[in-house]
């Protein structure tokens, strides 16, 4: 099984990466640019498909791979 | 008394911890690798600066699961005393011993020079040889020492004296030019409710001697001997 994680900084959060990629982003000729958020794509191959993995692989979303106070994640199980 | 310096793959102050601790007159600190499973013996534990993990996914996400990091939850919450500087202060943050996260610089420069911050609380077992409103120089080092927390976790902050440190001017002043890295609130240290773990941006560790720039941090380290000593926080 092939899932793919985003992990967003919240909104409440700053992000001065995606501030300085937005002004490149004008500077480079495109004003239309409103705002840029940067945040972290994980692509993870799993073994199996037993019924608790997405529940685990959600756990481990909470507790390793984002942090709560800071970020949002998505969790995308690719079908074949 | 002895100090435990915990020594992460990456840390990069510990050696700062070290020497900065045994410069001050009856404590005594020393490393303990993070494969380690007790921290038995020690009356307080010292989470040092650097980059451990390489900083990978996040600053602490991975150190937070190291094997010592058990033994550091529960003698925290035993209430012995736990300093985390710097990346320390990151791994508290991670492992939910401190509320809040620590987020890259507003500038996002790495910034690393010599800062002022004001004692806000000063009868904490970390701050007890300073008066409310005492400017120490300490200097700083990082990349992700922004402070960002909710509006209700800030509230409560607040409330319960948790803000120990503020980043100020050299008078004392709370204003956004002394504030080096965007933190909420100018904030540069905080502790938890029970009031024995603390977490910190600044060095301490790198201000213990005058002849290197400042003397400022060690009444840190001395305060918490002080504590120890009266009674005051769980001993070995």
């Amino acid at each position: 099984m092939k899932v793919k994680i985003v992990v967003t900084p919240k909104a409440a959060v700053l992000d001065p990466q995606g501030a300085a990629v937005r002004d490149a982003m004008q500077h480079l000729g495109m004003p239309e640019v409103r705002e840029v958020r940067v945040g972290k794509y994980l692509e993870i191959e799993v073994d199996g498909k037993n019924g608790d993995i997405e529940k685990r692989l959600h756990d481990l979303c909470r507790d390793l791979l984002s942090n709560p106070v800071i970020e949002d994640y998505e969790l995308i199980e690719e079908s074949k | 008394m002895k100090f435990a310096v915990i020594q992460f793959p990456g840390s990069n102050c510990d050696q700062d911890c070290i020497a900065g601790i045994n410069s001050i007159e009856g404590l005594r600190a020393e490393y303990v690798w993070h494969k380690e499973e007790s921290l038995d013996g020690f009356d307080a534990i010292v989470l040092p600066g650097g980059f451990s993990y390489g900083d990978y996914l996040r600053c602490g996400a991975i150190a937070r699961f190291s094997p010592i990091m058990q033994s550091v939850l529960k003698e925290a919450r035993a209430g012995k005393l736990v300093i985390g500087i710097c990346n320390g202060f990151q791994i508290l943050c991670e492992v939910g011993l401190l509320p809040g996260a620590l987020v890259r610089n507003r500038s996002l420069h790495f910034v690393c020079e010599m800062v002022n911050v004001r004692v806000e609380v000063a009868d904490t077992a970390f701050t007890r040889g300073y008066p409310v409103g005492a400017v120490l120089r300490i200097p700083i080092a990082h990349g992700e020492g922004c402070y960002f927390a909710d509006e209700a976790t800030l509230r409560d902050l607040n409330a319960y004296r948790q803000i120990i440190l503020r980043y100020s001017d050299p008078q004392g002043r709370i204003v956004p030019e002394a504030n080096p890295n965007g933190s909420i609130e100018n904030i540069a240290g905080i502790c938890n409710r029970a009031g024995n773990v603390f977490g910190l941006m600044p060095h301490p560790d790198r201000a213990c001697e005058a002849r290197l720039g400042s003397a400022d941090g060690a009444k840190i380290f001395r305060s918490m001997l002080q504590t120890i000593s009266a009674g005051e926080a769980r001993a070995a």
